[in-house]
């Protein structure tokens, strides 16, 4: 484009274009420095953490944190009962959480999202035929469904996810849909449809980046909701299986000495807590920022 | 004489609506048994009220939908679903809300080069911009206009670039379905001036679709005024305005607005009534609810558009 008039202003690049409207909401940049604090610590875990996640020391269980009576140097945030550094699990197990987190949603959001489509041009008996196991996916309790489906799979990581992405699924696929019976009404749809687009394009060029604005909010909620869920699993000893410093599983690991040993609990909840929040505050400001109906010119 | 682009013969379309699991469903028609020729350079006007089957016209004229009765013959070739995508560069449509009618997501460079994209797959990506920017300027686009979204704009601009996307493949017939009405007065004789303009220098065929007659006058050459899915008057622009033959569009013209003091024979024709619902049409002449001529033969027979150059629907015309 750049051969063109000289009188042409150059127009920003569209990441300016997004950075500036995504700049606008606070919460949603704080939002987005600590998730990438978070995914940097992630990253580099294995540089910064001073010790081996799964290293038992019997000679330092139960540890408090540093700045209480009984810290000791270098156990920042204490240790577990099995003398295992809680800083290390926590910075281990933030990859787990957001490896957990990505696979997920790419996962359950890709499925969602082809699934919604077809449904919304499809003959209203396919369309009838898929919403209905939709509903019936969406009609048990998601957490339910997902340990039944694990417990079938047999526990592990890897499972879970699986199980996961197939509970989260049926949002991505109604929300798809939604949009798509909105969009597919209006006129530039069938402009596509007079100029000869045939179902494929219309479908992923036409309607799609209509309809990505409530799925993209849709897959940072469920970004923060697919490490909800799958510490809860862990938890619940149905996720990632011990000694993997994974933060649900560190919980459950953990739960006995929550009245002897409050940190042993609060750091790996607090940092779900903050995971989470950071992931949903940015997803606010996503929609902000990716909205056209939203932008000034 | 020059053969027509566009020729519909007794066209209809019926849409099935409602029914249930336990209902068959009813139907509506939309459009019933109009016939009409359009030669290149020529405008075809559409009038009548909201309801009255002027865009599911539009709708057949441009292979959206399929005629479930009559046929439609498009620069000599019979239209059938199968050569809707042969045809589709011929007929090309420009929607009345330029507010719905662009994708938002798109570049306006993007909205206009798609036609090709897809029609002609051959072509390289210079080419079609180049195509694009040439396009732009007969719509009277500026350049720097190329890469911006279509939310930048005001509706006439983007009705202008609705134009230029629907002239990218080159079409020989236009629909214009409403091009105008959404648009400020102002902004409308400037649209309505670059689209006869533009008909002038490609020797366009336009089915101009409008409720508003003082905007036919201006354009149509032919107009056909349809009510409740049948066309109630048929004929050259001149004598429709000057010499209206069925009471209905007698009293469209009445209720014209009009920038000259009313002359003292001017009297409005109130109607009274609505739309009959085209689930439910009447067996006689549709309009004789309203009508205030009607009597016993109106509300039993139908009378059929008659013979003439300039026909009518009506048992009692003038």
């Amino acid at each position: 484009m750049s051969d063109t008039v000289s009188t042409t202003p150059k127009r920003p690049s569209r990441l300016a274009e997004f950075w500036f409207y995504f700049r606008e909401n606070r919460g949603a940049v704080i939002g987005l420095w600590v998730f990438a604090i978070f995914v940097a610590l992630a990253v580099l875990a294995d540089v910064i953490a001073p010790f081996d996640p799964i290293a038992q020391n019997r000679d330092a269980t139960l540890l408090p944190p540093l700045w209480q009576d009984g810290g000791a140097w270098p156990h920042l945030l204490g240790t577990d009962p099995l003398g295992r550094d809680i800083l290390s699990r926590l910075l281990h197990g933030a990859r787990y959480s957001f490896f957990v987190g990505i696979v997920v949603v790419v996962v359950a959001a890709t499925g969602g999202i082809v699934i919604g489509l077809v449904a919304g041009f499809a003959p209203r008996w396919l369309d009838t035929l898929i919403m209905r196991i939709m509903d019936i996916i969406l009609s048990f309790p998601s957490l339910l469904l997902a340990l039944v489906l694990v417990a079938v799979l047999g526990p592990s990581l890897w499972n879970a996810m699986l199980a996961i992405a197939i509970v989260l699924q049926p949002h991505y696929v109604r929300l798809t849909r939604a949009a798509v019976l909105t969009e597919r009404s209006k006129d530039y749809v069938t402009s596509a449809r007079v100029a000869g687009a045939g179902r494929a394009r219309m479908m992923f060029i036409t309607v799609l980046p209509n309809c990505l604005a409530p799925i993209i909010v849709q897959a940072a909620l469920s970004f923060s909701n697919a490490i909800l869920d799958v510490a809860a699993l862990g938890f619940l000893g149905m996720g990632a299986q011990p000694p993997t410093p994974e933060w649900g599983t560190m919980l459950a690991e953990s739960r006995e000495f929550i009245l002897r040993a409050w940190w042993v609990v609060t750091f790996p909840g607090l940092a779900i807590l903050i995971t989470v929040l950071a992931i949903n505050l940015m997803g606010d400001g996503l929609r902000d920022a990716l909205d056209p109906k939203l932008k000034r010119s | 004489m020059i053969d027509p682009l566009v020729e519909a013969q007794a066209l209809s379309i019926q849409y099935p609506v409602g029914g249930g699991l336990f209902s068959a469903p009813k139907l509506v028609r939309a459009v019933s048994d109009v016939s009409f020729a359009v030669r290149p350079g020529e405008t075809l006007a559409i009038v009548g009220e909201s309801g009255c089957g002027k865009s599911s016209l539009a709708r057949l004229i441009t292979m959206i939908e399929e005629p479930t009765g009559g046929t439609l013959t498009l620069d000599g070739q019979a239209v059938t679903p199968d050569k809707w995508a042969d045809l589709r560069s011929t007929v090309q449509i420009v929607f009345q809300d330029p507010y719905g009618s662009l994708n938002l997501r798109h570049r306006v460079g993007t909205i206009l080069e798609e036609p090709l994209r897809i029609n002609r797959p051959d072509m390289t990506a210079s080419d079609r911009q180049a195509k694009a920017r040439e396009m732009m300027e007969l719509v009277g686009l500026r350049p720097e206009h190329y890469d911006r979204f279509p939310h930048m704009f005001s509706g006439g601009q983007r009705q202008r670039i609705a134009i230029a996307r629907a002239l990218m493949l080159n079409p020989r017939v236009v629909v214009l379905d409403e091009p105008v009405s959404a648009l400020d007065l102002s902004i409308q004789s400037q649209v309505l001036n670059l689209l006869m303009d533009l008909q002038d220098r490609l020797n366009l065929a336009y089915v101009f679709i409008s409720h508003d007659l003082s905007v036919v006058r201006h354009v149509a050459d032919q107009v056909i005024v349809m009510y409740l899915g049948r066309a109630v008057e048929q004929g050259s622009r001149d004598d429709v305005f000057a010499h209206p033959r069925h009471p209905y569009t007698k009293a469209l013209l009445s209720a014209t607005p009009s920038v000259t003091p009313r002359d003292a024979d001017h009297q409005r024709i109130k109607l009274q009534g609505e739309l009959p619902s085209p689930l439910n049409v009447p067996p006689g002449c549709a309009f004789a609810p309203r009508c205030w001529k009607a009597t016993d033969m109106c509300r039993q027979t139908r009378p059929e558009l008659d013979e003439a150059i300039h026909g009518a629907a009506c048992h009692f015309p003038e």
